[in-house]
């Protein structure tokens, strides 16, 4: 066929086509069926009636698969809301969270569960729970997902240039996170807190981003291993790709569901770890409040004032809840197969 | 590499206009062990030294069984996998030494399509952008004409390219392998390795992408190298076959002669190996039977690799010498002791012909 014969049959093609605007989809097998047949017997090559999907770019094609799913709506929702409140919390906190209330405890000393005045109770200095949570929604979500995020950066680029370039890359950073991993954590986050020397939310930040990349390098690299030796890779590296092309255009896709899965389980673990800093006095300082910290200062009154842990565990939960719930919606919007109509 | 010219072991047929010319080509896994400081144990030799050429145009075969180093040839020839030794020339110029930004400039003229539809495909691109991904990276053309270019390639291979919004795993196996030929004609190569392109597939669509993959080399005037394992294919599609064993070439002919009238004993066990479709001559023929199983290439036997299972070795002589490549007839190829020597009865008839060469030539 002469060059002149292809183009004129790309134009007709275009020009049928334009015509049909009903639902993608229609028949997908029997069209898929139709082309070999037709192709089989030598003739055009292909059907003539499988329609043509319209182009959506990726991130739409995303966000519309998202929205369908229901429980990762109510995720969003959830965060939506806990971000609000965090944000808000001057201004539609019902108390002062750091003042001590008289009326907040009782004549024996004990903290006071629900009233009107203190809705969610206080806590065994008189402080107003509910205020206290509002205020330490922004230092766990803040850790929660700045750590998380700073973990992830460190432990994709680390995975993944270990484990396409192999060589001495990789056991150089390999072997670095086996010592990391195999370092006592609370010994070396005490080392590197008082080393920075300065006790804030971002030195929690950096020290939970630096213990917590490991795992997931270790994940990464796993991935990257095996989908390196796909021929799809080698595809395209015989087309001409870059290596910074293959490894984002074409690697980095198909790692989406490890990282996120890893990362929404480890904001919960992130909350809980910022907890147990601020316990041994790294970290969030009293009277500030977080929920880790609220939980572990209401530990020892659990038997008798059980709504010391009770709420706090309760915004975890939720919290962790919901990230997983956008965390697993997001998994299958990211999944071509998973998409239909 | 100028040993094996001198002593006439250059399968370059004089005639023709070589495209690509393989040399002393060598390709060696190495074996490791320790954690941190990686020492070699061995090495795994998967391509022990080649010396062919593929003409411009021509189909050339290559066959042998499973682990023989076939798809690692074809690898290598085409960059995946660096050579150890040796070198690759297209139209003259050594590929083998190429990195970086020249090597990717190269890749335009060479394309490979992959044995494994499912998995030659990324399953998170759509068929325009893996289609269209070579145009995009060798920055051929607007947006516009590489859409359009995207419509005319689909539209080659038989897909209909109202689907290139689709993904790879709404397409049957033959319709994918159509998809991976499309990407591979995007940029226009001149040289197509078909690493098993039909193995994968259903057997009634097999012959559909062979007839494929005939038009195509007649519409662009295609070079390829056709690896498999299927005698009959491979019989079908080829100019000339070479006969790969435990990573050495045995034998290379013209695709009639290597069938009618085979010389390497390994070729004769292979090609007895394929059933007749007529039950008399079937009755008939004797079928050499080989025993034993291709021994590991880490550990190569020593002399002639084919000695341990080769119902005619001979002690003293295959085990302990290379037989080198060498032209036994004009554009007819074999690498075995028996046929240099005189007395081999199979060749008898022709010994005339017999290039006489001298023994421990260059050629391995």
């Amino acid at each position: 066929m002469s060059d002149d014969n292809r183009f004129d049959a790309g134009l007709r093609q275009r020009d049928e086509h334009l015509e049909p605007e009903a639902e993608m989809d229609l028949a997908p097998s029997g069209a898929t069926a139709g082309a070999e047949l037709a192709s089989a017997a030598g003739a055009a090559g292909w059907s003539p009636d499988a329609l043509l999907i319209e182009h959506r770019s990726l991130w739409g094609e995303i966000w519309r698969r998202l929205r369908k799913d229901k429980f990762a709506v109510l995720g969003m929702i959830i965060i939506a809301i806990l971000v609000l409140v965090a944000v808000l919390a001057p201004w539609i906190a019902p108390h002062d969270p750091t003042r001590q209330y008289s009326e907040g405890l009782t004549m024996q000393g004990m903290p006071v569960g629900s009233n009107s005045q203190f809705w969610l109770g206080t806590d065994p200095l008189g402080r107003d729970m509910l205020s206290r949570l509002m205020y330490g929604a922004r230092v766990s979500l803040t850790v929660g997902v700045l750590a998380n995020g700073f973990a992830l950066i460190l432990g994709v680029v680390f995975g993944l240039t270990a484990g396409y370039f192999r060589g001495w890359v990789e056991t150089l950073l390999m072997r670095m996170t086996d010592v990391m991993m195999a370092f006592p954590i609370f010994l070396f986050a005490i080392a590197l807190s008082t080393a920075i020397n300065k006790t804030s939310i971002w030195v929690l930040v950096l020290v939970i981003g630096i213990v917590y990349w490991t795992p997931m390098t270790r994940v990464i690299h796993g991935e990257v291993l095996s989908i390196r030796e796909k021929e799809f890779v080698d595809a395209a590296r015989l087309t001409g790709c870059s290596s910074p092309r293959i490894l984002f255009r074409h690697i980095l896709p198909h790692l989406v569901a490890p990282i996120i899965v890893y990362t929404s389980l480890g904001i919960a673990t992130t909350i809980l770890f910022e907890s147990t800093l601020s316990y041994i006095g790294l970290g969030v300082q009293p009277p500030t409040p977080s929920w880790g910290q609220m939980i572990s200062e209401g530990q020892s009154f659990y038997l008798s004032a059980p709504h010391l842990v009770l709420y706090p565990g309760l915004c975890i939960m939720i919290t962790v809840l919901a990230f997983n719930l956008v965390g697993d919606g997001l998994r299958d919007a990211f999944d071509p197969r998973q998409r239909r109509g | 590499m100028s040993a094996a010219t001198a002593n006439g072991a250059d399968p370059a047929p004089a005639s023709g206009d070589v495209l690509v010319r393989v040399e002393d080509l060598r390709v060696h896994f190495p074996i490791t062990s320790g954690i941190v400081f990686q020492r070699k144990i061995g090495a795994v030799n998967a391509v022990d030294g080649l010396d062919f050429s593929i003409l411009r145009g021509e189909t050339l075969g290559l066959v042998g069984e499973s682990g023989c180093g076939k798809s690692t040839t074809g690898r290598a020839i085409l960059q995946l996998m660096r050579p150890t030794t040796g070198r690759v020339l297209y139209e003259g110029g050594d590929l083998a030494h190429l990195s970086g930004k020249r090597l990717r400039r190269q890749r335009k003229r060479m394309q490979m399509i992959f044995q494994d539809p499912y998995a030659s495909l990324n399953g998170r691109m759509t068929v325009s952008d893996i289609v269209g991904e070579p145009l995009l990276v060798h920055r051929m053309g607007s947006g516009k004409e590489r859409k359009a270019k995207v419509r005319e390639l689909l539209q080659t291979v038989g897909i209909n390219p109202n689907t290139l919004n689709r993904y790879p795993h709404e397409f049957s196996g033959g319709q994918r392998q159509r998809i991976g030929i499309a990407r591979a004609l995007a940029v226009e190569p001149n040289f197509i390795v078909c690493d098993e392109p039909i193995s994968a597939l259903d057997v009634s669509i097999r012959a559909q992408i062979i007839n494929l993959l005939q038009k195509l080399q007649r519409e662009f005037g295609l070079t390829y190298l056709f690896i498999a394992h299927d005698l009959s294919v491979v019989r079908h599609i080829s100019d000339r076959v070479a006969v790969m064993y435990l990573g050495r070439i045995v034998e290379l002919a013209e695709n009639a002669t290597l069938y009618e009238a085979p010389m390497h004993p390994y070729t004769q066990a292979l090609l007895s190996a394929v059933p007749i479709p007529d039950p008399e001559a079937e009755e008939r023929r004797r079928p050499v039977v080989l025993v034993g199983d291709v021994p590991s290439p880490v550990d190569p036997p020593s002399g002639c690799h084919f000695h341990t299972r080769c119902p005619a070795a001979r002690e003293g002589l295959c085990d302990v010498d290379d037989p080198p490549l060498v032209e036994v007839r004009p554009g007819h190829y074999a690498a075995c002791h028996l046929i240099t020597a005189t007395d081999f009865p199979h060749i008898r008839a022709g010994e005339d012909d017999l290039a006489v060469v001298a023994e421990g030539g260059g050629a391995t």
